[in-house]
């Protein structure tokens, strides 16, 4: 599709051995994000949209490990690099943020110290020099009187403005991706749509990509450039957000689109998917939708689809569309 | 800060009023004072005069306002036995005590912390799991065990280090010191490591704890994902965190190690206070007991009272200003 992209990741397969035999929980997931491109990620709770993006940043807890494919930042392979060299790309190249702003603060570092040592440790530049920019940064996201608050405690702010300081943390270094995950699934409900505006627009305006991740459908709708929709650790399907969104394809993602009310649609659509998804000891053979599939039929129960493309750029994992018939 | 400086100067008031009502009621539970004083011999008009004398014909209330006072200016009486002022005698062997906790503590400290660290950062390591079962034994056997057993082998079978003393002291005037001695710290060097070992495990396993306890913290996970060095994340981000506790657990041990060292001070027959109060009691010497009570217990709030201060030091979420957090936004 695109001519080259920044974030590659191929057949990515993340495991948990355990005493009790290996957790899969991502599963050959591939996707590729463009240079400044937004793609956002959707599943159900433990579909492994966060097992991806600990992946991509290297940061996978022990014993969870990336056991196949790849993960390569500008053609570089990236999920192989010894700790130390991994340690230089994090932060300077791939920032982060997390779901919640209130503890991924440290409580004891004035915020102003807690930039200072990121842009420092990325960049050769006086401490003074990178106060400024911390003061600048602080501006940018939206904090008033950054003179005042650089020097104040976590603590001293609230949960949509410590948001903003760990957007400005992920931003310190220039990133060209940004792995957020669910960055306002903790927030009050009122500011979360403020907090995704300043996302956004900061990401626009530095050319940042993003991988999105959330639950929140709407986000995606009005954010994202792709969207990958992930069941039980693996991709069902992917493409252009308004194709998906306007028309769906496997049948997971529609019961998905279905469970979120739109404007200008009957009730029919508010179809939602029985059941849930299967734990990763009991994922079934074959699809692993098959058991909440309204559409189920034998193939599905013995083979495992890979995904076909249903429409340019648009790919979904369903026997469904075995034959060609996207491309119709 | 003021406020709290307060509150806490008032607590402890109360525990040293609690404490030295306490060390005052033993003259009346143990033993008759005036029987102390003159023996069994002396005419009940003697003792008539001499209780008048002493004012213990008094009312109670009388009598503790009177043993407040004094203690105020640093009275504390006579010791039975010494025959000399017990503030003269617990003042001689202060020095000897405080420098031996002093000691006991800092090892504890330099050793425990890093060992902590290193435990709670690498879980695997086989030196870790060492460390572990090392500290197991330390945390189990008797001080007075340790003690004898490094006697034994230092004092009695490699002959390295003297079993028991101080060594020579170099008199300050207002303090006996051993460190400017050779044999004062060859003397040191056994006590002090019996005395340390108990909490230096302690120490350890804390900071172990703590350290793995911090470690699955979010802000660690931001700290990594922000691209710090294992440096900056290891010791400036989580070891900073873990400092809370070990303070107060330290700060507690160090009340600790003082009234614990009467052990260490027997084994090694150390000329501190925890052995001039086992011959107290052995004499049911009233004042040295109470007024060794009244001064251990002084060591104690007074380190209490360090450690909240040092809170607010390390932890901003105590200090003052918590009010100004911002509207939403
Ligand atoms: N330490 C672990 N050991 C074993 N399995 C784990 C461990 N941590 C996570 N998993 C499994 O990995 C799977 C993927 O988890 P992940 O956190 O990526 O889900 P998610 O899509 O981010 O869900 P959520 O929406 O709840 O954040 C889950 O099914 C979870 O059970
Ligand atoms: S492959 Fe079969 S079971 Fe799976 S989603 Fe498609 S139709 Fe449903
Ligand atoms: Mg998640």
């Amino acid at each position: 599709m695109q001519n080259e992209p920044l974030l590659r990741v191929d057949g990515l397969r993340v495991e948990f051995p355990g005493r009790r035999g290996t957790l899969v929980a991502v599963d050959d997931v591939s996707f590729d994000i463009a240079p400044g491109e937004v793609l956002g990620v959707v599943g159900e709770s433990g579909a492994g949209k966060s097992m991806t993006g600990s992946a991509i940043i290297g940061l996978l807890e022990p014993p969870g490990r990336i056991a196949g494919g790849s993960i390569s930042l500008d053609g570089r392979r990236i999920d192989n690099l010894p700790y130390e060299e991994m340690r230089r790309i994090r932060g300077k190249h791939i920032g982060a943020i997390f779901q919640d702003p209130l503890t991924s603060l440290n409580p004891l570092y004035s915020v102003g110290r807690q930039l200072v040592e990121t842009i420092t440790t990325h960049s050769d530049i006086s401490e003074k020099a990178a106060r400024d920019r911390a003061l600048a940064l602080l501006q940018e996201v939206g904090i008033p009187a950054p003179e005042r608050r650089i020097d104040q405690y976590p603590h001293q702010f609230s949960g949509g403005m410590r948001q903003r300081v760990v957007i400005a943390l992920a931003l310190c270094a220039n990133p060209r991706l940004i792995v957020a995950d669910e960055p306002t699934t903790a927030l009050d409900v009122s500011i979360q749509a403020q907090i995704i505006a300043l996302l956004k627009r900061l990401c626009r305006e530095h050319g940042t990509a993003v991988m999105l991740v959330t639950h929140d459908m709407g986000v995606i709708a009005e954010t994202a450039d792709r969207v990958a929709v992930m069941y039980a650790g693996r991709i069902a399907e992917i493409g252009p957000v308004r194709d998906v969104i306007k028309n769906p394809r496997h049948p997971y993602t529609v019961g998905l689109m279905g469970s979120i009310p739109r404007m200008g649609h009957d009730a029919e659509r508010l179809t939602q998917i029985d059941g849930s998804m299967p734990r990763l000891t009991e994922i079934p053979a074959g699809c692993a939708f098959n058991p909440r599939c309204p559409y189920v039929f034998d193939r599905c129960r013995v083979e495992r689809p890979d995904r076909m493309a249903v429409a340019p750029f648009h790919e979904a994992a369903c026997w469904k569309y075995a034959d060609g018939v996207g491309h119709a | 800060m003021i406020a709290f400086v307060i509150r806490r100067l008032l607590q402890s008031l109360i525990v040293m009023l609690t404490v030295g009502f306490v060390a005052f009621s033993m003259f009346n539970f143990l033993g008759d004072p005036i029987n102390n004083m003159v023996g069994q011999d002396a005419t009940e008009a003697e003792r008539e005069h001499l209780r008048h004398v002493l004012g213990l014909d008094q009312p109670f209330y009388i009598q503790f306002l009177v043993y407040l006072g004094n203690a105020l200016q640093g009275q504390f009486g006579m010791s039975y036995r010494l025959g000399m002022p017990v503030v003269r005698a617990l003042a001689e062997r202060l020095p000897a005590t405080l420098e031996l906790v002093f000691c006991a503590a800092g090892l504890a400290l330099l050793v425990g912390v890093p060992l902590g660290v290193y435990t709670g950062l690498h879980r695997d390591r086989w030196l870790s799991k060492v460390f572990l079962t090392l500290s197991l034994i330390g945390i189990s056997l008797p001080t007075f065990l340790i003690g004898i057993l490094l006697i034994l082998v230092f004092a009695v079978y490699l002959g390295w280090l003297p079993s028991f003393g101080r060594g020579d002291v170099v008199d300050l005037g207002w303090w006996t010191t051993g460190f400017l001695t050779v044999s004062g710290i060859k003397a040191l060097i056994l006590p002090a490591i019996t005395l340390a070992l108990f909490q230096l495990t302690l120490v350890m396993r804390l900071v172990r704890a703590e350290m793995m306890e911090v470690l699955r913290t979010d802000y660690i996970k931001f700290a990594r994902a922000r691209g710090l060095t294992n440096r900056a994340v290891h010791f400036g981000h989580a070891l900073r965190n873990t400092l809370v506790p070990v303070i107060t657990i330290t700060g507690l041990q160090i009340g600790s190690l003082i009234a614990f060292a009467i052990v260490t001070e027997t084994v090694f027959q150390w000329p501190g206070m925890g052995l001039l109060f086992l011959q107290a009691v052995q004499f049911v010497d009233v004042p040295v007991m109470s007024s060794y009570l009244v001064l251990i217990a002084f060591f104690f709030v007074a380190i209490n009272l360090v450690v909240d201060l040092l809170y607010y030091f390390v932890d901003p979420r105590l200090r003052a200003d918590r009010a100004v957090a911002s509207g939403h936004g």
